[in-house]
């Protein structure tokens, strides 16, 4: 059995008598008898590192989905990107993995200038003068904008595109059921959003995503003319990857930017822990979720950051916060930082270039096979759906045998019922990253025109 | 007892070299410089032009850093070096529980078998992880003593309030209109902020001047109206409700429900357990009590156990066990719905199992009584320099209390525990919880050894002669950091959140 705890047992018996004790259950004499486990828990006994080990070998085993098994098609929000060695060195530095939250700013300059560049980086990225340092993940970033959308216009109703990830607007909904919140899905027509379908009057927010989650480019105009005419707040959705490429949120008129941060150098981790990207106007800055680093200088003058504008936050408005955000994402961030850092200005535009062009390289012959047919003719960025004549559930088992995970089924991700597809049974997202060769291109479509036979 | 051994918790030798200022990585970025490298893809090459309708193409680069893979390197090897750590030196951070993380769970999350799974992929495909999941919720579900468990929440704050919303559909399930949560005035700051985002109003209650619950408070505020009551057991000031029984008799009677805030769990794993005590609803903090790093300020994970009776309101989908042994994704039958965008911070989650596993049953009882043995010895150790605030036994912190330091030499609590960091020690937690004046709360946690307790509380000791001696020293206090105290008025004031709003 591992241990960690230093007390020899001769310590421990000094400890007790230091205190008048006789015994270590001595020190839970006031927790009410009839209440203490009389056995311990009934769990197995500790065991050796080695012997976990072992247990955990049966877990990574059983794991077909793995990358060294199987190459790569699926993204719907957790991509396979390159994280390159420095990066992961780096990002694993036990100085950034076992500190605590930056409260005393005279020990943790590290992590607080870490932070305050990553959120310089992510506000360059979202076009927007304010990002926070970081929030769960994507979906509770989402949660977090409309919430103050919310308290901003004093509104209630959401007007949310289909296109927005599912899980997302599933989040969202989750979450409305205690602020009460009215959500009004815009449906998607031909891959992208008719607003027209619905009301936008009395809308707090108007949410577009960019690209969408079946990977379309939406022109974000329209939404923005109607969150303009509304005076409601417009919140985008957007892949921070393609802001290598295409129009940052800031430039499409965004108040609030949100997105999903694990491509940078976060590995797929089976969905956690991610990075949850949040930007937003200078008009929104009281009610910022989360933490937020400032410079400032110390006693000798010298440039020091800090965690700022604290009077926002849950430990001291209590009830009136606009948010209960404390732990964050902050060792994602950081390593975001580092890994932007890394791929500097030119490189994520290669990144980015890439991507498009893997896409592109894809999906021209994915479109051409039998069984397979185009869902829109919208442009699209690194990833994209197609229909397909056998259920894609179908074709994605086919595709195992032949070494691929092959992208994911759209019911898999929104149900059968969604409103954002006419059959998301036989829907398929396909996703290629700067990572896909033409070769595993080559074999997939191959592999691809069998299956869906 | 004599303590001469070397305290393996004191940082005081980090190695720095001088005292300037970092730059920025944008300060050392030179135009044209790049680290970064792409496979061979032999994917024909089209331009962006052809790829991208102009309508969608940024007619800008966005800038980022410029810099060799050296420089990158080097600065954030820097910036760590700024930075105190667990693995640097003790971190008795009240409330926080800054122990040890074993390397070993580390090790595990970092296989591939594990972090490269797509969290899309079907289940028939992830079955490991699915069967680690289940794995999990019953050991979580053990050491609560409740029925069932959401893994989903990333964090303290996000388990309180997918708790408060599993409150709200209980009650509205039997048609019961409730519109008040009790906290007690010791409770963390995201209590109160929970409950109004799960849309209750707040009925705070006071504490007795024993520092726990007034039961007789507490009757006055109950009535049909109440959804439930949330507490920290042991509470905020390292004292454990000693009349929970009687609290959640009372709570029931009026049809509440008891949420149980997990933060201070690590006090009580495998001696006494929340579903035991009358709650209903648990959420656990992994990084606190199962030692998963906190990465900064994040990432954390939050689950959420609950009696039987509530789990067909759990989140979903659930890694579920079937009968026919393998595992699937379940939809609980009223499920509240997600509160993550995928399962939740699965790799928080390998490494705070990997934990549980190591230590078994009787490990996680020890973990427990070591963290109230130390905290006990250093409140106890210290009781003729900084009294505890309330004189009774604690559990795994003691809140202290600077207030005489104040009244006698205008030292402060901010003030001793910056100077305590100069001594090679993080500091306390101050000014928490907002019930004691001067406050400064102590969770030495159980792997501190007894030499570093003892060198802690040798520092303590001369601070406080410094304060009556040379007091300006403790009010200038630190002076020996990468930076000595900073202006956060003027952070504030003049908000420079990016390095463009700096225009250097």
């Amino acid at each position: 059995m591992a241990d960690y705890l230093p007390h020899t047992s001769e310590e421990v018996v000094d400890m007790l008598d230091f205190l008048g004790l006789s015994t270590l259950d001595d020190l839970f004499a006031h927790v009410p008898a009839a209440l203490r486990l009389s056995q311990g828990l009934d769990m197995t006994p500790g065991l050796s590192e080695p012997d976990v080990a072992n247990i955990f070998a049966e877990y990574t085993s059983a794991n077909e989905a793995t990358l060294a098994k199987l190459v790569c098609f699926a993204g719907a929000g957790a991509y396979d990107h390159e994280v390159p060695a420095v990066v992961k060195m780096l990002g694993s530095r036990s100085e950034f993995v076992t500190a605590y939250t930056p409260y005393q700013p005279e020990v943790a300059q590290g992590i607080l200038q870490a932070i305050f560049e990553y959120q310089t980086m992510i506000s360059r990225l979202s076009g927007l003068p304010i990002a926070n340092a970081s929030l769960y993940d994507g979906a509770t970033a989402l949660v977090e904008a409309v919430n103050m959308a919310a308290g901003s216009t004093g509104r209630s109703k959401l007007v949310i595109s289909a296109g927005v990830h599912p899980h997302w607007r599933e989040t969202v909904r989750t979450f409305a059921q205690g602020t009460g919140h009215e959500l009004v899905i815009a449906p998607l027509v031909n891959g992208i959003t008719n607003w027209s379908a619905v009301d936008t009057s009395g809308a707090a927010a108007i949410v577009a995503t960019y690209p969408n989650y079946l990977g379309f480019l939406e022109d974000l105009s329209a939404p923005k003319s109607l969150a303009t005419e509304n005076e409601a707040l417009f919140i985008v959705c957007g892949d921070p990857v393609a802001a290598g490429i295409l129009k940052t949120a800031g430039q499409w008129g965004a108040d609030i930017y949100v997105g999903e941060g694990q491509p940078f150098g976060t590995a797929l981790s089976f969905g956690g822990p991610y990075l949850g990207l949040f930007a937003c106007t200078e008009a929104q800055i009281r009610r910022l979720p989360g933490r937020l680093v400032g410079e400032t200088v110390d006693t000798e003058g010298r440039r020091a950051f800090v965690t700022t504008l604290r009077a926002r936050e849950q430990d001291i408005r209590r009830e009136k916060a606009t948010s209960n955000v404390c732990t964050n994402q902050t060792l994602m961030a950081v390593t975001a930082a580092i890994q932007l850092s890394y791929l500097g200005t030119h490189g994520l535009r290669d990144v980015a270039t890439r991507c498009a062009q893997g896409a592109r390289y894809a999906y021209e012959q994915i479109v051409a096979l039998d069984g397979v047919s185009a869902v829109s003719d919208q442009p699209f960025f690194r990833e994209f759906a197609v229909s397909t004549a056998q259920p894609a559930d179908v074709v994605l088992e086919r595709l195992v045998v032949d070494g691929f995970l092959g992208g994911l089924s759209a019911n898999s991700l929104a149900g059968a019922t969604d409103s954002s597809l006419a059959d998301p049974t036989h829907t398929l997202l396909i996703t290629v990253t700067e990572k896909r060769t033409k070769i595993e291109i080559d074999t997939y479509v191959a592999a691809l025109a069998k299956a869906v036979k | 007892m004599t303590l001469k051994a070397q305290p393996g918790g004191r940082a005081s030798s980090a190695p720095l070299l001088g005292n300037g200022t970092e730059p920025t990585i944008f300060e050392m970025s030179v135009a044209g410089r790049s680290s970064h490298q792409l496979r061979t893809t032999h994917v024909p090459a089209m331009t962006l032009e052809e790829l991208v309708p102009s309508a969608h193409l940024n007619p800008d680069v966005v800038p980022l850093a410029e810099v060799s893979e050296r420089d990158l390197v080097a600065h954030f090897t820097r910036l760590s070096h700024r930075q105190f750590a667990v693995d640097l030196g003790a971190y008795p951070l009240g409330s926080c529980t800054m122990k040890y993380n074993p390397k070993f769970c580390d090790s595990v999350a970092a296989d591939p078998g594990l972090n490269s799974v797509h969290p899309g992929a079907p289940a028939a495909l992830t079955q490991g992880w699915l069967r680690l999941m289940v794995d999990l919720e019953e050991k979580l579900c053990e050491v609560t003593g409740m029925a069932a468990a959401t893994l989903q929440p990333s964090a303290g704050a996000a388990g309180e309030l997918t708790g408060l919303l599993l409150m709200r559909a209980y009650h509205e399930a039997r048609g019961d209109v409730r519109r008040r949560v009790i906290i007690p005035d010791s409770a963390h700051g995201t209590n109160p902020a929970s409950v109004t985002l799960g849309g209750y109003e707040v009925t705070t209650i006071p504490s007795d001047e024993r520092g726990l619950v007034d039961l007789d408070a507490l009757k006055k505020v109950l009535g049909p109206d109440v959804a439930g009551i949330m507490l920290t057991n042991p509470n905020t000031v390292g004292l454990f409700e000693e009349e929970i029984t009687e609290i959640a008799a009372a709570v029931h009677e009026v049809g509440g429900l008891l949420y149980y805030d997990g933060a201070n769990l690590n006090a009580i794993l495998g001696v006494v357990r929340p579903g035991d005590m009358g709650f209903d609803i648990v959420h656990m903090n992994l990084h606190k009590t199962f030692a998963t790093p906190h990465g900064g300020g994040g990432p954390g994970a939050g689950p959420v156990a609950v009696a039987a009776r509530l789990a067909e309101y759990l989140p979903g989908p659930k890694a579920t066990k079937l009968a026919d042994g393998t595992f699937d994704w379940v939809q609980p039958a009223n499920s509240i719905g997600r509160v993550h965008g995928w399962h939740g911070n699965a790799m928080v989650l390998a490494r705070a199992l990997a934990y549980i596993d190591v230590h078994g049953g009787d490990g996680l009882t020890r973990v427990a009584q070591h963290a109230v043995l130390n905290a006990n010895w250093l409140r106890h150790r210290l009781r003729e320099v900084l009294p505890a605030a309330f004189d009774r036994p604690c559990m795994h912190e003691c809140v202290l209390t600077a207030s005489a330091f104040k009244q006698q030499h205008s030292v402060k609590a901010l003030d001793l525990a910056k100077r305590l960091m100069e001594k090679g020690f993080h500091a306390p937690t101050v000014y928490f919880p907002l019930i004691v004046d001067e406050a400064l709360m102590f969770e030495p946690t159980e792997t501190e050894s007894l030499q570093t307790l003892e060198a802690m509380a040798q520092a303590l000791e001369e601070i406080a002669v410094e304060a009556a001696a040379t007091p300006e020293l403790v009010r200038n206090a630190p002076t020996a950091t990468p930076v000595s105290r900073v202006d956060e008025a003027r952070a504030a004031r003049q908000l420079i959140p990016t390095e463009d709003a700096a225009q250097r």
